[in-house]
Protein backbone atom coordinates (compact mmCIF):
# COMPACT_ATOMS: atom_id res chain seq x y z
CA UNK A 1 0.00 0.00 0.00
CA UNK A 2 1.62 3.31 -0.88
CA UNK A 3 2.76 5.82 2.02
CA UNK A 4 1.71 9.32 1.62
CA UNK A 5 3.51 11.47 3.61
CA UNK A 6 1.76 14.04 6.25
CA UNK A 7 4.19 15.91 8.15
CA UNK A 8 7.20 16.56 9.79
CA UNK A 9 6.80 15.19 13.48
CA UNK A 10 8.41 18.02 14.80
CA UNK A 11 5.68 20.14 12.69
CA UNK A 12 2.78 18.48 13.40
CA UNK A 13 1.67 19.52 17.61
CA UNK A 14 -0.61 17.59 18.93
CA UNK A 15 -4.18 18.68 18.89
CA UNK A 16 -3.58 19.73 15.55
CA UNK A 17 -4.71 17.72 12.32
CA UNK A 18 -3.35 17.50 8.07
CA UNK A 19 -5.69 16.68 5.61
CA UNK A 20 -3.80 14.49 2.31
CA UNK A 21 -4.96 13.91 -1.02
CA UNK A 22 -4.38 10.95 -2.59
CA UNK A 23 -6.09 11.54 -6.27
CA UNK A 24 -9.63 11.55 -5.62
CA UNK A 25 -9.48 10.97 -1.87
CA UNK A 26 -8.84 12.90 1.13
CA UNK A 27 -7.43 11.43 4.52
CA UNK A 28 -8.04 13.63 7.23
CA UNK A 29 -4.88 12.58 10.25
CA UNK A 30 -5.24 13.95 13.42
CA UNK A 31 -2.32 13.58 16.44
CA UNK A 32 -4.44 13.40 19.97
CA UNK A 33 -2.62 12.67 22.96
CA UNK A 34 0.33 11.26 21.04
CA UNK A 35 -1.45 9.06 18.94
CA UNK A 36 -2.18 9.54 15.10
CA UNK A 37 -5.77 8.81 13.59
CA UNK A 38 -6.71 8.55 10.15
CA UNK A 39 -10.10 8.79 8.55
CA UNK A 40 -11.46 9.41 5.30
CA UNK A 41 -12.58 13.26 5.39
CA UNK A 42 -16.56 12.25 3.78
CA UNK A 43 -18.73 12.54 6.17
CA UNK A 44 -21.30 9.36 6.02
CA UNK A 45 -24.28 12.12 6.31
CA UNK A 46 -23.95 14.65 2.98
CA UNK A 47 -20.38 14.08 2.31
CA UNK A 48 -19.00 17.10 3.85
CA UNK A 49 -15.45 17.44 4.96
CA UNK A 50 -15.61 15.30 8.25
CA UNK A 51 -12.04 16.20 9.54
CA UNK A 52 -11.90 19.63 9.10
CA UNK A 53 -13.91 21.00 11.85
CA UNK A 54 -14.06 21.27 15.14
CA UNK A 55 -13.05 18.87 17.98
CA UNK A 56 -14.51 18.59 21.26
CA UNK A 57 -15.00 16.17 24.16
CA UNK A 58 -18.16 14.03 23.82
CA UNK A 59 -20.57 15.62 25.81
CA UNK A 60 -22.33 13.05 28.79
CA UNK A 61 -24.83 13.48 31.47
CA UNK A 62 -23.68 12.00 34.77
CA UNK A 63 -26.58 10.43 36.69
CA UNK A 64 -26.87 9.95 40.52
CA UNK A 65 -27.75 6.35 41.84
CA UNK A 66 -31.39 7.17 42.06
CA UNK A 67 -31.31 8.07 38.28
CA UNK A 68 -31.49 12.22 38.89
CA UNK A 69 -29.56 13.85 36.28
CA UNK A 70 -26.83 15.85 37.64
CA UNK A 71 -26.65 17.48 34.28
CA UNK A 72 -24.36 18.20 31.03
CA UNK A 73 -20.35 17.61 31.03
CA UNK A 74 -17.54 17.07 28.58
CA UNK A 75 -15.88 13.78 29.16
CA UNK A 76 -12.46 13.45 30.58
CA UNK A 77 -11.72 10.48 28.01
CA UNK A 78 -13.63 10.85 24.69
CA UNK A 79 -12.78 13.20 22.32
CA UNK A 80 -14.63 13.32 18.72
CA UNK A 81 -14.38 15.51 15.60
CA UNK A 82 -17.14 16.94 13.91
CA UNK A 83 -18.37 17.94 10.56
CA UNK A 84 -18.16 21.08 10.11
CA UNK A 85 -21.09 21.23 7.27
CA UNK A 86 -24.03 19.61 10.00
CA UNK A 87 -22.18 18.55 13.21
CA UNK A 88 -22.04 15.20 12.99
CA UNK A 89 -19.83 14.29 15.40
CA UNK A 90 -17.23 11.11 15.26
CA UNK A 91 -15.28 9.40 17.99
CA UNK A 92 -11.89 10.64 17.36
CA UNK A 93 -10.24 6.68 18.28
CA UNK A 94 -12.48 4.46 16.09
CA UNK A 95 -14.17 6.77 13.60
CA UNK A 96 -17.49 5.86 14.45
CA UNK A 97 -20.23 7.83 14.14
CA UNK A 98 -21.42 8.63 18.19
CA UNK A 99 -25.54 9.09 17.33
CA UNK A 100 -24.83 5.28 15.66
CA UNK A 101 -21.93 3.36 15.90
CA UNK A 102 -22.48 1.27 13.19
CA UNK A 103 -21.53 3.63 10.76
CA UNK A 104 -17.73 3.92 11.12
CA UNK A 105 -15.37 6.73 8.97
CA UNK A 106 -12.75 4.66 6.66
CA UNK A 107 -9.59 4.47 8.91
CA UNK A 108 -6.06 4.25 7.07
CA UNK A 109 -3.19 3.47 9.24
CA UNK A 110 -0.23 6.25 10.28
CA UNK A 111 3.11 4.65 10.25
CA UNK A 112 6.14 7.16 11.78
CA UNK A 113 9.70 7.11 9.96
CA UNK A 114 12.21 8.53 11.76
CA UNK A 115 11.03 12.33 12.27
CA UNK A 116 8.25 11.75 9.39
CA UNK A 117 4.55 11.05 9.31
CA UNK A 118 2.95 8.76 6.96
CA UNK A 119 -0.38 7.79 6.26
CA UNK A 120 -1.07 4.01 4.43
CA UNK A 121 -3.71 4.82 1.38
CA UNK B 1 -8.97 31.03 13.06
CA UNK B 2 -9.40 29.53 16.65
CA UNK B 3 -12.17 28.35 18.18
CA UNK B 4 -13.19 27.55 21.40
CA UNK B 5 -14.07 23.59 22.25
CA UNK B 6 -14.30 21.70 25.27
CA UNK B 7 -12.47 23.46 29.03
CA UNK B 8 -11.66 26.55 27.05
CA UNK B 9 -9.10 24.36 24.36
CA UNK B 10 -8.67 26.14 21.42
CA UNK B 11 -8.97 24.73 18.05
CA UNK B 12 -7.81 26.06 14.68
CA UNK B 13 -9.62 25.61 11.94
CA UNK B 14 -9.18 27.12 8.43
CA UNK B 15 -10.84 31.06 7.89
CA UNK B 16 -14.55 30.64 6.25
CA UNK B 17 -14.20 30.84 2.43
CA UNK B 18 -18.00 29.09 1.15
CA UNK B 19 -16.04 28.05 -1.96
CA UNK B 20 -13.89 25.76 0.26
CA UNK B 21 -16.24 24.86 2.88
CA UNK B 22 -18.27 23.18 -0.27
CA UNK B 23 -15.81 21.87 -2.32
CA UNK B 24 -17.29 18.46 -1.90
CA UNK B 25 -20.48 19.69 -2.79
CA UNK B 26 -18.96 20.72 -6.00
CA UNK B 27 -17.71 17.44 -6.57
CA UNK B 28 -20.62 15.77 -6.16
CA UNK B 29 -21.86 18.26 -8.43
CA UNK B 30 -19.78 17.24 -11.25
CA UNK B 31 -20.24 13.56 -10.88
CA UNK B 32 -23.81 14.03 -11.55
CA UNK B 33 -23.83 16.32 -13.60
CA UNK B 34 -26.14 19.14 -12.38
CA UNK B 35 -24.84 22.09 -14.40
CA UNK B 36 -27.22 20.29 -17.09
CA UNK B 37 -30.11 20.52 -15.03
CA UNK B 38 -32.15 23.02 -13.98
CA UNK B 39 -31.82 23.06 -10.44
CA UNK B 40 -33.72 25.67 -8.24
CA UNK B 41 -33.45 26.08 -4.52
CA UNK B 42 -36.62 27.23 -3.07
CA UNK B 43 -35.46 28.38 0.43
CA UNK B 44 -31.80 29.99 0.94
CA UNK B 45 -31.17 32.79 3.36
CA UNK B 46 -28.87 35.49 3.34
CA UNK B 47 -28.44 37.63 6.91
CA UNK B 48 -29.80 40.60 6.35
CA UNK B 49 -29.61 41.24 9.80
CA UNK B 50 -26.14 42.11 9.17
CA UNK B 51 -27.03 44.65 6.77
CA UNK B 52 -28.89 47.39 8.79
CA UNK B 53 -27.08 49.83 7.48
CA UNK B 54 -28.37 49.38 4.16
CA UNK B 55 -32.39 48.55 4.40
CA UNK B 56 -33.32 50.61 7.43
CA UNK B 57 -33.19 53.83 5.89
CA UNK B 58 -35.91 52.55 3.16
CA UNK B 59 -38.32 53.08 6.39
CA UNK B 60 -41.51 55.27 5.79
CA UNK B 61 -42.29 56.34 9.33
CA UNK B 62 -39.48 59.17 10.63
CA UNK B 63 -40.17 58.38 13.76
CA UNK B 64 -39.96 54.66 13.72
CA UNK B 65 -36.44 54.94 11.60
CA UNK B 66 -35.15 57.09 13.54
CA UNK B 67 -35.64 55.24 16.51
CA UNK B 68 -33.78 52.10 15.16
CA UNK B 69 -30.89 54.03 13.32
CA UNK B 70 -29.77 56.95 15.52
CA UNK B 71 -27.53 55.93 18.70
CA UNK B 72 -26.94 52.61 16.96
CA UNK B 73 -23.59 52.41 16.23
CA UNK B 74 -22.58 48.58 16.06
CA UNK B 75 -23.34 46.55 12.20
CA UNK B 76 -25.99 44.53 13.39
CA UNK B 77 -27.75 46.64 16.03
CA UNK B 78 -28.91 44.18 18.11
CA UNK B 79 -32.65 44.81 19.70
CA UNK B 80 -34.41 45.59 16.48
CA UNK B 81 -35.95 42.01 15.71
CA UNK B 82 -36.71 39.79 18.27
CA UNK B 83 -34.12 36.79 18.81
CA UNK B 84 -35.46 33.73 20.50
CA UNK B 85 -33.55 31.57 22.28
CA UNK B 86 -31.31 28.82 20.49
CA UNK B 87 -27.84 27.13 19.75
CA UNK B 88 -28.37 26.82 15.70
CA UNK B 89 -24.66 26.80 15.46
CA UNK B 90 -24.41 23.53 18.12
CA UNK B 91 -21.63 25.37 20.08
CA UNK B 92 -19.65 26.11 17.49
CA UNK B 93 -19.79 22.66 15.55
CA UNK B 94 -21.28 23.95 12.61
CA UNK B 95 -17.87 26.22 11.83
CA UNK B 96 -19.55 28.89 9.33
CA UNK B 97 -21.66 30.09 12.17
CA UNK B 98 -18.72 31.96 14.15
CA UNK B 99 -16.68 32.36 11.33
CA UNK B 100 -18.98 33.61 9.34
CA UNK B 101 -17.38 37.39 9.63
CA UNK B 102 -13.73 35.71 8.47
CA UNK B 103 -15.05 35.15 4.95
CA UNK B 104 -13.84 37.75 2.57
CA UNK B 105 -15.18 39.37 -0.22
CA UNK B 106 -14.80 41.45 -3.02
CA UNK B 107 -15.03 45.26 -3.07
CA UNK B 108 -17.68 46.62 -5.21
CA UNK B 109 -20.31 44.15 -4.92
CA UNK B 110 -22.77 43.29 -2.73
CA UNK B 111 -21.66 40.61 0.33
CA UNK B 112 -24.31 38.69 0.02
CA UNK B 113 -24.25 38.22 -3.18
CA UNK B 114 -21.40 36.89 -3.39
CA UNK B 115 -21.49 34.77 -0.70
CA UNK B 116 -24.76 33.53 -2.72
CA UNK B 117 -23.22 32.68 -6.06
CA UNK B 118 -20.21 30.93 -3.71
CA UNK B 119 -23.00 28.25 -2.25
CA UNK B 120 -24.36 28.02 -5.77
CA UNK B 121 -22.21 27.47 -7.87
CA UNK B 122 -21.09 24.84 -5.28
CA UNK B 123 -23.95 22.68 -5.32
CA UNK B 124 -24.77 23.46 -8.69
CA UNK B 125 -27.87 25.44 -7.84
CA UNK B 126 -28.82 28.45 -10.47
CA UNK B 127 -31.94 30.12 -8.92
CA UNK B 128 -32.24 30.95 -5.44
CA UNK B 129 -35.25 31.87 -3.34
CA UNK B 130 -33.74 34.00 -0.98
CA UNK B 131 -34.95 34.44 2.35
CA UNK B 132 -33.79 36.71 5.07
CA UNK B 133 -32.73 34.93 8.81
CA UNK B 134 -33.57 37.79 11.78
CA UNK B 135 -36.54 39.02 9.46
CA UNK B 136 -38.00 35.26 10.35
CA UNK B 137 -39.20 36.38 13.60
CA UNK B 138 -40.25 39.72 12.74
CA UNK B 139 -44.01 37.56 13.74
CA UNK B 140 -42.39 38.02 17.78
CA UNK B 141 -42.18 42.04 16.97
CA UNK B 142 -44.77 43.16 19.70
CA UNK B 143 -45.30 46.71 17.68
CA UNK B 144 -47.61 45.92 14.85
CA UNK B 145 -46.38 48.93 13.06
CA UNK B 146 -42.72 48.22 13.17
CA UNK B 147 -43.30 44.68 11.64
CA UNK B 148 -44.58 46.55 8.71
CA UNK B 149 -42.35 49.11 8.34
CA UNK B 150 -39.31 46.45 8.52
CA UNK B 151 -41.19 44.51 6.25
CA UNK B 152 -41.56 47.71 4.14
CA UNK B 153 -37.59 48.59 4.11
CA UNK B 154 -36.44 44.70 3.68
CA UNK B 155 -38.67 44.24 0.61
CA UNK B 156 -37.66 47.81 -1.18
CA UNK B 157 -33.88 46.89 -0.13
CA UNK B 158 -34.37 43.23 -1.51
CA UNK B 159 -35.93 44.39 -5.02
CA UNK B 160 -34.20 47.41 -5.34
CA UNK B 161 -30.64 47.05 -4.52
CA UNK B 162 -29.92 43.05 -3.71
CA UNK B 163 -31.81 41.21 -6.44
CA UNK B 164 -30.94 43.94 -9.11
CA UNK B 165 -27.00 43.05 -8.11
CA UNK B 166 -27.86 39.33 -8.47
CA UNK B 167 -27.47 38.54 -12.50
CA UNK B 168 -31.07 37.36 -12.42
CA UNK B 169 -29.83 34.38 -10.24
CA UNK B 170 -31.55 35.37 -7.23
CA UNK B 171 -35.64 35.80 -7.12
CA UNK B 172 -37.65 35.80 -3.50
CA UNK B 173 -41.03 35.39 -1.79
CA UNK B 174 -41.17 38.88 -0.18
CA UNK B 175 -41.80 39.07 3.63
CA UNK B 176 -45.56 40.03 4.47
CA UNK B 177 -46.22 42.31 7.56
CA UNK B 178 -49.35 39.51 8.52
CA UNK B 179 -49.71 41.07 11.59
CA UNK B 180 -51.81 43.98 9.81
CA UNK B 181 -54.06 42.94 6.64
CA UNK B 182 -54.29 46.40 5.24
CA UNK B 183 -50.61 46.87 5.11
CA UNK B 184 -49.89 43.28 3.81
CA UNK B 185 -52.25 44.31 1.02
CA UNK B 186 -50.79 47.57 -0.05
CA UNK B 187 -47.24 45.40 0.08
CA UNK B 188 -48.49 43.20 -2.20
CA UNK B 189 -50.33 45.70 -4.96
CA UNK B 190 -46.60 47.54 -4.58
CA UNK B 191 -44.14 44.97 -4.49
CA UNK B 192 -46.12 41.98 -6.11
CA UNK B 193 -45.23 43.39 -9.73
CA UNK B 194 -41.36 43.65 -8.92
CA UNK B 195 -38.80 41.65 -11.03
CA UNK B 196 -37.63 38.94 -9.17
CA UNK B 197 -41.09 38.81 -6.87
CA UNK B 198 -42.79 35.33 -7.03
CA UNK B 199 -44.78 36.40 -3.99
CA UNK B 200 -44.73 36.47 -0.48
CA UNK B 201 -43.90 34.68 2.57
CA UNK B 202 -45.84 34.41 5.99
CA UNK B 203 -43.12 34.04 8.78
CA UNK B 204 -45.33 31.43 10.53
CA UNK B 205 -43.54 31.81 14.53
CA UNK B 206 -46.36 34.37 16.14
CA UNK B 207 -48.39 35.03 18.82
CA UNK B 208 -51.88 34.98 17.23
CA UNK B 209 -51.93 33.94 13.32
CA UNK B 210 -55.27 32.65 11.89
CA UNK B 211 -54.64 32.25 8.28
CA UNK B 212 -58.67 31.68 7.65
CA UNK B 213 -59.46 34.89 9.34
CA UNK B 214 -62.06 36.77 7.15
CA UNK B 215 -59.70 39.90 6.96
CA UNK B 216 -56.90 37.90 4.78
CA UNK B 217 -59.13 37.38 1.76
CA UNK B 218 -58.00 40.33 0.54
CA UNK B 219 -54.85 39.52 0.29
CA UNK B 220 -55.29 36.01 -0.76
CA UNK B 221 -57.36 37.63 -3.81
CA UNK B 222 -54.87 39.89 -4.74
CA UNK B 223 -51.94 37.38 -4.66
CA UNK B 224 -53.75 35.17 -6.71
CA UNK B 225 -54.95 37.78 -9.34
CA UNK B 226 -51.37 38.58 -9.86
CA UNK B 227 -50.07 35.01 -10.47
CA UNK B 228 -47.83 35.04 -7.41
CA UNK B 229 -47.31 32.29 -4.40
CA UNK B 230 -47.58 32.33 -0.74
CA UNK B 231 -45.14 30.47 1.18
CA UNK B 232 -45.54 29.46 5.11
CA UNK B 233 -41.54 29.47 6.85
CA UNK B 234 -41.95 27.73 9.57
CA UNK B 235 -39.45 28.19 12.86
CA UNK B 236 -38.68 27.85 16.34
CA UNK B 237 -40.00 29.64 19.27
CA UNK B 238 -38.50 28.15 22.83
CA UNK B 239 -40.52 30.75 24.43
CA UNK B 240 -44.00 29.74 23.39
CA UNK B 241 -45.84 27.97 25.41
CA UNK B 242 -46.07 24.73 23.17
CA UNK B 243 -42.02 24.54 24.25
CA UNK B 244 -41.68 25.53 27.85
CA UNK B 245 -41.26 21.95 28.84
CA UNK B 246 -38.99 21.30 26.35
CA UNK B 247 -35.18 21.29 28.04
CA UNK B 248 -33.36 21.13 24.97
CA UNK B 249 -33.20 22.70 21.50
CA UNK B 250 -33.23 19.81 19.25
CA UNK B 251 -36.59 19.03 21.31
CA UNK B 252 -37.56 22.17 20.27
CA UNK B 253 -36.24 22.47 16.70
CA UNK B 254 -37.51 19.38 15.90
CA UNK B 255 -41.09 20.13 17.14
CA UNK B 256 -41.37 23.48 16.64
CA UNK B 257 -40.59 23.61 12.85
CA UNK B 258 -42.98 21.49 11.82
CA UNK B 259 -45.80 22.76 14.90
CA UNK B 260 -46.35 26.09 13.40
CA UNK B 261 -46.72 24.55 9.86
CA UNK B 262 -49.03 21.76 11.47
CA UNK B 263 -51.22 24.58 12.76
CA UNK B 264 -51.55 27.14 9.92
CA UNK B 265 -52.01 24.11 7.03
CA UNK B 266 -55.29 22.82 9.10
CA UNK B 267 -56.44 26.11 9.63
CA UNK B 268 -55.96 26.89 5.61
CA UNK B 269 -57.54 23.14 4.91
CA UNK B 270 -60.38 23.04 7.07
CA UNK B 271 -61.40 26.55 6.38
CA UNK B 272 -61.41 25.39 2.55
CA UNK B 273 -59.33 28.46 1.57
CA UNK B 274 -58.30 26.05 -1.21
CA UNK B 275 -61.87 26.09 -2.57
CA UNK B 276 -61.72 30.04 -2.51
CA UNK B 277 -58.65 30.76 -3.84
CA UNK B 278 -57.98 27.39 -6.25
CA UNK B 279 -55.41 29.33 -8.60
CA UNK B 280 -53.03 30.34 -5.79
CA UNK B 281 -50.09 28.27 -5.15
CA UNK B 282 -49.64 27.55 -1.45
CA UNK B 283 -45.97 26.60 -0.47
CA UNK B 284 -44.66 24.92 3.34
CA UNK B 285 -41.54 25.33 3.77
CA UNK B 286 -38.29 24.42 6.28
CA UNK B 287 -40.78 21.61 8.25
CA UNK B 288 -39.08 18.58 6.30
CA UNK B 289 -41.69 15.35 5.20
CA UNK B 290 -42.43 13.60 8.10
CA UNK B 291 -45.37 15.85 9.25
CA UNK B 292 -47.27 15.70 5.98
CA UNK B 293 -48.37 11.98 6.00
CA UNK B 294 -49.50 12.61 9.82
CA UNK B 295 -51.59 15.62 8.91
CA UNK B 296 -53.24 13.79 6.08
CA UNK B 297 -54.24 10.92 7.99
CA UNK B 298 -55.20 12.79 11.07
CA UNK B 299 -57.54 15.63 9.17
CA UNK B 300 -58.59 12.84 6.47
CA UNK B 301 -59.47 10.77 9.71
CA UNK B 302 -61.82 13.12 11.71
CA UNK B 303 -63.16 15.15 8.96
CA UNK B 304 -64.54 11.47 7.64
CA UNK B 305 -66.81 12.33 10.65
CA UNK B 306 -67.39 15.43 11.24
CA UNK B 307 -67.94 16.90 7.64
CA UNK B 308 -70.18 19.72 9.45
CA UNK B 309 -67.30 21.60 10.57
CA UNK B 310 -65.21 21.77 7.40
CA UNK B 311 -68.44 22.65 5.17
CA UNK B 312 -66.91 24.01 2.33
CA UNK B 313 -64.52 21.32 1.83
CA UNK B 314 -65.74 19.06 -1.44
CA UNK B 315 -63.03 16.80 -1.41
CA UNK B 316 -61.12 14.81 1.53
CA UNK B 317 -58.27 17.36 3.39
CA UNK B 318 -55.67 15.28 2.32
CA UNK B 319 -56.79 15.80 -1.60
CA UNK B 320 -56.01 19.64 -0.85
CA UNK B 321 -52.67 19.13 0.47
CA UNK B 322 -51.65 17.13 -2.55
CA UNK B 323 -52.88 20.26 -4.36
CA UNK B 324 -50.03 22.44 -1.94
CA UNK B 325 -46.09 22.55 -2.57
CA UNK B 326 -43.72 21.48 0.03
CA UNK B 327 -40.12 22.21 -0.04
CA UNK B 328 -37.92 19.57 0.93
CA UNK B 329 -35.91 20.30 3.72
CA UNK B 330 -34.89 19.02 5.68
CA UNK B 331 -35.94 15.49 4.23
CA UNK B 332 -36.10 13.25 7.30
CA UNK B 333 -33.77 10.57 5.62
CA UNK B 334 -33.75 7.86 7.93
CA UNK B 335 -36.19 4.90 6.88
CA UNK B 336 -36.46 5.07 3.01
CA UNK B 337 -39.31 3.09 2.97
CA UNK B 338 -41.03 5.85 5.29
CA UNK B 339 -39.69 8.58 2.92
CA UNK B 340 -41.00 6.75 -0.27
CA UNK B 341 -44.46 6.50 1.40
CA UNK B 342 -44.01 10.04 1.94
CA UNK B 343 -43.43 10.95 -1.38
CA UNK B 344 -46.22 8.88 -2.60
CA UNK B 345 -48.91 10.69 -0.21
CA UNK B 346 -47.75 14.05 -1.32
CA UNK B 347 -46.95 13.34 -4.87
CA UNK B 348 -43.71 14.40 -4.51
CA UNK B 349 -43.21 14.37 -8.60
CA UNK B 350 -45.30 17.71 -9.23
CA UNK B 351 -45.42 19.34 -5.54
CA UNK B 352 -42.12 18.90 -4.06
CA UNK B 353 -39.38 21.56 -4.40
CA UNK B 354 -35.75 21.06 -3.38
CA UNK B 355 -34.11 23.67 -0.82
CA UNK B 356 -31.45 23.55 0.26
CA UNK B 357 -31.54 26.37 3.49
CA UNK B 358 -28.22 27.02 3.29
CA UNK B 359 -26.06 28.77 4.87
CA UNK B 360 -28.58 27.38 8.06
CA UNK B 361 -27.45 24.18 9.92
CA UNK B 362 -29.46 21.47 8.51
CA UNK B 363 -28.85 22.54 4.70
CA UNK B 364 -29.75 19.77 2.23
CA UNK B 365 -27.83 19.19 -0.97
CA UNK B 366 -29.26 18.50 -4.54
CA UNK B 367 -27.70 14.85 -3.88
CA UNK B 368 -30.44 14.38 -1.58
CA UNK B 369 -32.98 14.31 -3.76
CA UNK B 370 -31.05 13.17 -6.57
CA UNK B 371 -29.65 9.76 -4.95
CA UNK B 372 -32.70 8.47 -3.22
CA UNK B 373 -33.52 4.81 -4.75
CA UNK B 374 -37.02 5.03 -5.66
CA UNK B 375 -37.20 8.50 -7.68
CA UNK B 376 -37.77 8.52 -11.34
CA UNK B 377 -35.85 10.59 -13.51
CA UNK B 378 -38.99 12.26 -14.46
CA UNK B 379 -39.20 13.15 -10.45
CA UNK B 380 -35.71 13.88 -9.98
CA UNK B 381 -35.70 16.58 -12.67
CA UNK B 382 -39.10 18.11 -11.55
CA UNK B 383 -38.32 17.88 -7.69
CA UNK B 384 -34.97 19.86 -8.14
CA UNK B 385 -35.84 22.38 -10.39
CA UNK B 386 -38.41 21.30 -12.80
CA UNK B 387 -41.54 22.20 -11.17
CA UNK B 388 -40.23 25.60 -9.50
CA UNK B 389 -38.89 26.51 -13.12
CA UNK B 390 -42.88 26.15 -14.12
CA UNK B 391 -44.42 27.73 -10.99
CA UNK B 392 -41.78 30.56 -11.24
CA UNK B 393 -41.44 30.76 -14.82
CA UNK B 394 -37.27 30.14 -14.43
CA UNK B 395 -35.54 30.22 -17.81
CA UNK B 396 -32.61 27.48 -18.48
CA UNK B 397 -28.91 29.19 -18.36
CA UNK B 398 -27.84 26.59 -20.90
CA UNK B 399 -28.51 24.47 -23.96
CA UNK B 400 -28.47 21.12 -22.14
CA UNK B 401 -30.64 22.59 -18.87
CA UNK B 402 -33.43 23.37 -21.53
CA UNK B 403 -33.52 20.10 -23.39
CA UNK B 404 -33.93 18.58 -19.91
CA UNK B 405 -36.68 20.98 -19.17
CA UNK B 406 -38.62 20.30 -22.37
CA UNK B 407 -38.07 16.10 -21.94
CA UNK B 408 -40.39 16.75 -18.85
CA UNK B 409 -42.68 19.55 -19.98
CA UNK B 410 -41.14 22.16 -17.81
CA UNK B 411 -39.89 24.82 -20.05
CA UNK B 412 -42.22 27.48 -19.18
CA UNK B 413 -39.88 30.32 -19.68
CA UNK B 414 -37.45 30.57 -22.26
Amino acid sequence: MPEKFVARLDEFKDGERRIVFVGDNEIGVFRHQGAFYAYSNFCLHQGGPACEGLTIAKVEERLRPDKTSMGLYFSESEMHFVCPWHGMEYDMKTGECVADRRKKLKKFQVVQKGDEVYVLA
Amino acid sequence: MDLIADRGRRVTVEELNTTRLLAHARKQAHKRGFDDILIVDVDAHHYENEHYDEFLPFMENDVLRQLVTVGRSTRQRPGIVPIPTGYQDMGGRVTRYPMRSSEKTDQGQLRDVQLGHRWMDAMGVDYSCLFPTGMLNIGLHPQTEMEVELCWAYNRWLTEKVMPEAGGRFFSLLCLPFADPDAALRQVETFGGRKHVGGFMITTVRANIGVHDNAYMKVYRAMEERGLAIAFHSGVNWSDIAFKNCNRFISVHALGFTWYNIVNCTNWVINGIGERFPGLPVIWMESGLAWVPFLMQRLDHEYMLRPSEAPLLKKKPSDYMRDMYYSSQPMEIQDYDAMETTFRMINAETQLLYSSDYPHWDFDLPSTVWDLPFLSERAKHNILGGTAARLFKLAPRNEKQKANLEKFGNLAAA
